[in-house]
């Protein structure tokens, strides 16, 4: 019995140490339990939330481009549009082949979509199909209980409702580059665009609008389980340029089937009417992305579709260069009364210079010089005044310069100096090169945009600028200086331009507007020559444009102001390879104008304010 | 006197019997096992299925069985203690041998009918065993060497067999619980001492044969920001779920952590984070307090036992159970690597229910018949 008491005395000891030693566990748990959940408990409140709570960005829908009367340039659209969730279909495969005898499905895209589906969590959804017609997108919606896991989606995606007479000025939206993802979160979103050139790039800022904010609640596999609160974003503002869209969609077609560029420009503000390139290209295809042969087609197509030929593309302006001459020639001292005889030929050191009439002129005072449009006189004059004030001039008038009228893909085009040929050349200036100068020709280069620039500030006097960016309401009117030419000199010229359009012998005569002595043109013709007429062919016969290869016909330039009492509008026309600036490039200018002044006497409605009934939030396409 | 009640004790009645069950225990292990149920509940979203008419169906056969085991007779558990160790070890040997056969790890045996896991029969079965042991020796003999050996040996071989499984966990708990009742038995300091130096020396060696994933685990527990994505990850959003329970806790249900699927088996082993996710250090610290009754009525019952055997068994049985406890909440709170311990009474699971509700039930069994007056050697050596 003494031995079993001991025993337990043992025993009670044993038991009280391992009981003692499973408090002091116990209470380390306890510690534990209390730096966790009281200590540490904000932070890891914090962790909990930043698990539970993503936040999704909404984005705004893009706002739209308008023209100065408020028609749509570019809008959105409702794009009709199939997603497939996997989780909610038995057989993903069994719903596309129901899905196929409802709308075409290539096996190409079949296959894509299967790999879509392989690649994401059964509860994202794929996109199916997209850009459905309305009718493709009911029959889904009515064959929807043979269609498992499809959802009938309305996204929003990019319109262009005047396709290609705009793409050049507008632009395009596109999904966005590595290169441009910067700040803005929204950027990074799948299926995001943005854009890419033109006035939806320029002014991407603006369209884009802010992203709203939806903080949604998720469980550990990223599944949506509910919304906890949303703040709309900031739609996209509408951005108002200054043209007018029913006018260029009548230059473009008066241009069809040519390559060619018109400007025309309001010469009291600035304001740019009209910027028309042909041949276009259709926007849309950018948006969706360009397949191999489309890009192809673009690039190699000769007349260059994606260039923007009113302010991109540099050619010699021909005679319509000759006001400049005619001015840098009045300010350096010579009258308007300066006489040259013609007689169709001028040799000037080893070199004959022709008159594009063979058999001259006879003799020519300035204004009757520009309104015969005679080589002669002006290669005389050239050479009196010398290149380097000939440009000095033309530089005055918004040549050889950037207009800044604010698109990347401006050019500046060349007014030749003695110092610029050195410099580019490594070569000395020849007095030949001057005469050649002296009618826009040789390295004489100018854009479209800017020869109708050089046209609005001879017409008003003033150093106008193109604008694209229609003014906002309340905006201050931009004061425009006057150009530093006399204004004899400036007479001349324009009395030269008047005699060119209405005078019968003037080389635009035929392209006159008649039957509107309040709208009476003002115009310089020009045929810039692209090849050198060779000995032989003085000798026989020049051969005339329609025989010549499209690549070495002459381009056809016309610039003109209107109406000439009270000058309103300048208006550059240049047909590429087109042939003569009187028969071409004047009647295009006439047509427009004419047009011009048929829309200027239209009630007009005021631009509308954007619709309000755009949901937030909806997903592009 | 005490013989006289001795003698009555000797043969009792069912009903006597019955009288003599400590219903306390019985009612804290129900009060807990529903704590369990209402975390299962939650845990399912709101729903009794999948888990909790599982759980509660295996609870009631368990607290049944364990009822059972409670009224048999103390010393038939301690005649058929040998034989029921050797049932186990040979089992846990088939395991090993038909895991080795079919390639990879393998806990359980297929009768067909039903999946048996020998380990977990072995946790019981080594208490038992190691109880029957220590009291056929007498206090003299305890301190001997050479009846070291039979001891070590039985707790060994079972140890070994399930860490080639591998199943650390079990391990682990199978060394504590023998290690305790050799404690309580009054096995001399020294021993205990040279175990704890030899254990630290053979660390390297235990280290170098460790699976990859056991490595990472202990990587993981030291520095779970290592991998957040990987392994870390489980320890990472358990701590986040206790933490940002806080004080009260999200609310019954509100668990964001359990709820969206952030917490990993958020039913079995992880079931405290949900617990102390939605009802706070306040719901946590009354699971402990529960366990802490539980483990004190344990303790009283193996104090209050007249024979070496039922207090071994009682303490040791009792100490198994602090051990799931304790391993398994310092693991979800990363104070322990990750090893698969159950909560006891909570995790869903039936043969951790099974486990500790047998081992209840001899603990109840040693309560009821704690003024039995059992000889010494009545079964003998084991070998």
């Amino acid at each position: 019995m003494k031995r079993d008491a001991a025993h337990q005395r043992l025993f009670t000891r044993r038991a009280l140490f391992v009981g003692v030693s499973q408090v002091v566990l116990v209470s380390a748990l306890v510690a534990r339990m209390y730096d966790l959940q009281v200590v540490q408990s904000d932070q890891y409140k914090v962790l909990a939330d930043e698990n539970r709570i993503n936040l999704r960005l909404l984005p705004p829908p893009r706002g739209r481009i308008l023209d100065r009367n408020g028609v749509e340039i570019a809008t959105n659209k409702q794009n009709y549009r199939a997603v497939l969730i996997a989780e909610q279909t038995k057989s993903v495969e069994r719903t596309l082949e129901s899905l196929g005898k409802v709308i075409p499905i290539t096996s190409y895209e079949r296959s894509k979509i299967m790999r879509d589906v392989s690649r994401n969590r059964s509860f994202v959804p794929v996109t199916v199909a997209e850009n459905l017609s309305w009718d493709q997108f009911a029959a889904i919606n009515v064959n929807s209980p043979d269609l498992p896991g499809l959802q009938p989606e309305i996204g929003e995606t990019r319109h262009y409702p005047l396709g290609d007479a705009m793409s050049h000025v507008v632009g395009y939206v596109a999904a966005v580059a590595e290169a441009d993802i910067g700040e803005d979160p929204m950027l990074q979103l799948p299926g995001f665009r943005i854009g890419k050139s033109g006035i939806e790039r320029i002014q991407d800022k603006e369209l884009r609008g802010k992203a709203g904010v939806s903080r949604v609640e998720v469980n550990a596999f990223g599944r949506v389980i509910r919304e906890l609160t949303r703040r709309d974003g900031q739609p996209g503002e509408d951005v108002t340029i200054t043209l007018d869209a029913e006018l260029q969609k009548f230059a473009v077609a008066r241009l069809a089937g040519e390559s060619g560029a018109v400007v025309v420009m309001d010469v009291r503000n600035g304001d740019v009417l009209t910027l028309a390139s042909t041949p276009g290209f259709d926007p849309l295809p950018f948006n969706v992305g360009l397949n191999q042969r489309q890009w192809q087609e673009l690039t190699r197509d000769p007349r260059n579709p994606l260039v923007n030929k009113a302010l991109s593309g540099q050619f010699p302006p021909g005679s319509t260069f000759k006001m400049m001459v005619a001015i840098a020639a009045l300010e350096l001292g010579l009258t308007r009364d300066h006489s040259v005889f013609c007689n169709g030929a001028l040799d000037f050191g080893s070199h004959t210079f022709h008159c594009w009439k063979k058999h001259g002129h006879g003799n020519l005072t300035m204004a009757a010089a520009m309104e015969h449009s005679c080589d002669i006189y002006f290669y005389d004059v050239a050479r009196r005044v010398g290149i380097d004030k000939i440009s000095e001039i033309g530089n005055r008038f918004g040549l050889g310069k950037p207009t800044g009228i604010g698109l990347a893909a401006e050019k500046a085009g060349v007014m030749p100096t003695r110092d610029w040929k050195l410099a580019t050349m490594g070569e000395s200036w020849q007095q030949g090169e001057t005469l050649i100068a002296g009618i826009g020709q040789g390295f004489v280069l100018t854009t479209p945009l800017q020869l109708a620039v050089m046209a609005a500030r001879l017409a008003s006097g003033h150093a106008v600028k193109p604008r694209l960016m229609h003014p906002r309401k309340g905006e201050p009117v931009p004061e425009i200086p006057p150009i530093a030419v006399s204004p004899a000199a400036l007479a001349v010229a324009r009395e030269g331009m008047y005699r060119v359009s209405n005078s019968p012998s003037g080389t635009a005569y035929r392209a006159r507007i008649t039957g509107d002595p309040d709208f009476l043109i003002a115009g310089k013709t020009g045929t810039s020559q692209v090849r050198r007429i060779t000995r032989y062919e003085r000798e026989t016969r020049v051969l005339k444009n329609e025989e010549l290869p499209w690549v070495e016909r002459d381009h056809a330039v016309f610039v003109a102001f209107a109406p000439y009492n009270d000058p309103r509008y300048a208006i550059s026309v240049l047909v590429e390879h087109g042939g003569g600036g009187s028969a071409v490039a004047a009647p295009i200018a006439r047509d427009v104008l004419k047009e011009l002044r048929r829309l200027e006497k239209l009630p007009r409605q005021p631009a509308r304010p954007m619709a309000a009934d755009h949901p937030s939030g909806t997903t592009r396409g | 006197m005490s013989i006289a009640l001795g003698e009555r004790q000797q043969e009792m009645t069912l009903l006597q019997k019955l009288r003599n069950v400590n219903w306390l225990l019985v009612l804290l292990i129900c009060v807990t096992a529903s704590y369990g149920f209402a975390m299962l509940y939650s845990a399912a979203g709101g729903s009794v299925d999948p888990w909790v008419t599982r759980q509660s169906a295996r609870f009631g056969m368990g607290l049944a069985m364990m009822l059972f085991v409670a009224m048999v007779d103390l010393r038939f558990w301690m005649r058929i203690a040998y034989p029921f160790y050797g049932l186990a070890l040979c089992l846990l040997i088939a395991v090993d041998v038909i895991g080795t056969i079919g390639g990879g790890a393998q806990r359980w045996l297929s009768l067909g009918f039903v999946s048996l896991q020998p380990s977990e029969l072995m946790k019981v079965a080594l208490i038992l065993t190691l109880a029957r042991y220590y009291h056929g020796l007498t206090p003299e003999d305890v301190g001997r060497l050479r009846y070291l050996f039979q001891p070590f040996l039985l707790m060994l071989m079972p140890v070994g067999l399930v860490v080639i499984q591998p199943d650390l966990g079990t391990a682990i708990l199978l060394l504590m619980g023998g290690l305790t009742v050799m404690l309580l038995a009054g096995v001399r300091w020294w021993v205990f001492g040279t175990l704890a130096a030899g254990a630290l020396a053979a660390m390297p060696v235990f280290w170098a044969n460790l699976r990859d994933y056991q490595k990472d685990r202990v990587f993981t527990f030291l520095n779970p920001e290592r991998d957040p994505l990987g392994t870390g990850y489980h320890i990472m959003q358990s701590k986040i779920a206790l933490g940002s329970g806080g004080v009260w806790g999200k609310g019954f249900m509100q668990g964001t952590q359990s709820h969206l699927n952030f917490l990993p088996e958020k039913q079995t082993d992880f079931i405290f984070t949900t617990l102390a996710e939605e009802m706070g250090m306040v719901g946590g610290l009354l699971l402990i307090a529960l366990y802490i009754g539980i483990l004190i009525l344990g303790f009283a019952i193996a104090l209050r036992a007249r024979h070496t055997f039922g207090r071994l068994l009682a303490g040791g049985l009792i100490t198994v159970f602090f051990v799931y406890l304790f391993i398994n909440i310092a693991m979800v709170m990363g104070l322990l690597p990750v090893v698969g311990v159950p909560l006891p009474l909570i995790s869903y699971g039936g043969s951790a229910m099974v486990t500790i509700l047998l081992g209840f039930g001899f603990i109840l069994s040693v309560y009821v018949h704690r003024d039995l007056q059992i000889p010494k050697r009545p079964g003998g050596d084991p070998f």
